[in-house]
């Protein structure tokens, strides 16, 4: 198509579309409703898949976890590390760290005066948590834990309820030291926190470091290295530092960690195409039905512009020029109606009313959209690509008319 | 002597379903430069059919078809669409016009189609609106002018480009006979005006009396051919 042709095709497509307004205006309300929806859906999905794996993230996972070489198969005692040495260190004040901490994390059995229960304790120097798990911010009711060596104790608020105890109460922790002997210890009850998933709450107790590993006989060592970076999806230079600076240790990154995330990741990816591809199905039908309506009615018309010498492409261009702009007002529209959705959402959408459905799934109850450019120009391509695709057939049919057949027709 | 259509031995057989009808029997014809010709007959005599084959808008069963000495029967779809664009225009009997275009840019059309510049094209299509005496109404849509206002515009677009042959196939069957007259006068006045080949076809005796030559046909056949000058 010429550029000289290009502005007659265009003017045509765009006063033949408004000859019937209401069927215009029809489809362009269904095209621009899938592309909200399209648009809208992975903004929440996108939102909610974030804030679980930030939330995972700060469930004492971090970015990068440092072990001993078998326990993540076996988190005991006896798979420990000494604390980090100078070229660990050093790799851990590269810039992109933004914290660390050494932790001790093994089985143990809490108990209170009426209830025990089994629990991962976890020994952590409380000030080096900050901006690396949730417990810091986590604590409701009583206090954080304040020094590195006292002797108070952190209980999650389902925990707390289910071992009849509370603030200022105390509990005793059993484990197993180095030695293979039942270690036990009595703790304080200094602050019940609230998370989410439940599971966290029932699951985890706090104390510091120094009382943790004390209890063990742990001497100076330690289960893990936990650190926060900069950015999550970019760890591939800090690893190999890290893995250089201690070539005997476990050096795994969040995705290793925690698999089910990236599966999680992947679901919603996975998820989200088919949502695009049933959704743009549906719109498919609406768009090639309006554009075979409109060739049919135009067929002697079609008729005259072969008669009148313009060739068959032109008019496929034509009725593709047609589908091309419904399609892009049409993307507009529903793009602009997803940003604002989006925008309209940004203190949260509350599903509170389904909480405990989500709460068990470990999903926050109140979901913040996050739109992301990959998913918007994904919905985009794919509307555009398809829609002209499925507009092919109504242009091949409006091209292929026999002049005199087109132009005698009743 | 000049031809620019040039018919031998033309048939053409319709075939519906098992059927076979047909609408012209070796039909011979030369119609010389400049010709004012009127196709004539009854319903069905074949009248249209032959323009349509003469404007490469249909392909015969057998025979062969010259205009301006390009063999038309046997051109491939898109020379066609090139000789029509630049070598004939068309006025029908009704649905001349583009409906979504005022009667200016339908008489730009196919300039545009050409590739005529647009300053040239509108200067073009404004000189031969006020010939057809719509130089009023030029910013009109098809929807708001009358059916003889209609065949004025359709005129003027088969004409603007300057075409060597125009086909009108029963221009005034639509209008009364006062629009019908002054649309052949109209006609008569293009193709002594701007020297190109008419050929019309009718079954009205008025319009038949502003031919040159009256060619009659019937049951697919020619049966008269009278040089009226």
């Amino acid at each position: 198509m010429s550029m000289l042709k290009a502005p007659l095709l265009l003017t045509l497509a765009w006063r033949n579309l408004w000859r019937h307004r209401g069927r215009t205006a029809a489809i362009l309300f269904a095209l621009a409703l899938g592309v909200w929806s399209m648009v809208s859906l992975a903004a929440l999905s996108r939102g909610s898949m974030e804030q679980q794996l930030v939330k995972a993230i700060l469930n004492l996972t971090g970015h990068i976890q440092i072990h001993a070489p078998d326990y993540r198969d076996d988190p005991v005692v006896e798979h420990r590390l000494s604390p980090p040495g100078a070229a660990l260190t050093a790799a851990l004040s590269r810039p992109e760290v933004t914290a660390w901490a050494p932790r001790v994390r093994v089985p143990a059995v809490v108990a209170s005066e009426r209830e025990s229960a089994g629990v991962t304790l976890v020994g952590i120097d409380p000030a080096r948590e900050r901006g690396l798990s949730f417990i810091p911010d986590a604590v409701t009711e009583g206090r954080y834990l304040e020094s590195t060596d006292e002797a108070g104790i952190l209980l999650g608020r389902k925990l707390a309820e289910r071992l009849e105890t509370g603030v200022g109460r105390r509990v005793v922790v059993m484990s197993q030291d180095v030695n293979n002997s039942v270690a036990d210890r009595g703790f304080r009850v200094v602050g019940i926190f609230d998370t989410e998933p439940q599971a966290a709450e029932e699951g985890y107790v706090f104390v510091t470091l120094a009382s943790a590993q004390r209890m063990l006989k742990l001497g100076d060592n330690i289960s893990e290295i936990a650190l926060m970076t900069t950015d999550r999806d970019r760890l591939d230079g800090l690893l190999a530092a890290l893995r250089a600076a201690a070539p005997d240790l476990d050096v795994q990154p969040w995705t290793v960690v925690e698999p089910l995330l990236v599966l999680t990741e992947k679901i919603v990816n996975v998820i989200l195409i088919v949502w695009y591809v049933i959704v743009f199905t549906a719109m498919s039908f609406g768009l090639v039905n309006t554009l075979l309506m409109a060739v049919f009615e135009r067929t002697r018309e079609f008729g005259l512009f072969q008669a009148l010498g313009m060739p068959p492409r032109h008019i496929l261009g034509q009725v593709l020029a047609e589908s091309c702009i419904l399609l892009a007002v049409a993307l507009a529209l529903g793009n602009l109606g997803g940003w604002l959705t989006v925008l309209a959402l940004k203190d949260g959408l509350d599903l509170s009313a389904f909480a405990q459905g989500f709460e068990m799934m470990g999903v926050s109850p109140i979901i913040y959209p996050a739109l992301r450019a990959g998913d918007v120009t994904a919905a985009n391509v794919l509307v555009t690509v398809l829609g002209l695709a499925a507009s092919l057939y109504p242009a091949w049919r409006a091209a292929r008319h026999v002049p005199v057949e087109a132009i005698t027709r009743v | 002597m000049e031809h620019t259509v040039l018919c031998r031995n033309v048939s053409k057989v319709y075939r519906q379903d098992t059927v076979a009808v047909q609408a012209l029997t070796d039909v011979s014809l030369e119609i010389p430069r400049l010709d004012f010709v009127c196709l004539s007959g009854p319903s069905g005599s074949g009248k249209s059919t032959l323009l349509n084959l003469i404007g490469g808008l249909d392909r015969p069963t057998g025979g062969e078809i010259y205009v301006d000495g390009n063999r038309v029967d046997q051109m491939e779809k898109g020379a066609l669409a090139e000789l029509r664009l630049r070598r004939i225009g068309f006025v029908f009997q009704a649905y001349n016009l583009i409906p979504v275009l005022t009667a200016r840019e339908n008489v730009e059309f196919v300039m545009q189609l050409q590739g005529v510049a647009a300053g040239e094209r509108t200067r073009k299509a404004r000189e031969i609106l006020k010939e057809v005496g719509l130089e009023d109404l030029e910013n009109r849509r098809p929807g708001e002018l009358s059916g003889g206002q209609q065949q004025r515009v359709a005129v003027a677009r088969a004409i603007v480009s300057a075409p060597s042959l125009v086909l009108a196939d029963e221009p005034t069957a639509n209008l009364d006979s006062k629009t019908a007259e002054n649309l052949m006068q109209l006609l008569r006045h293009m193709n002594r005006e701007h020297g190109v080949t008419f050929i019309f076809s009718t079954h009205d005796k008025l319009v038949m009396e502003f031919s040159q030559r009256l060619i009659t046909l019937r049951d697919g056949r020619i049966v008269d051919d009278v040089r009226r000058d």
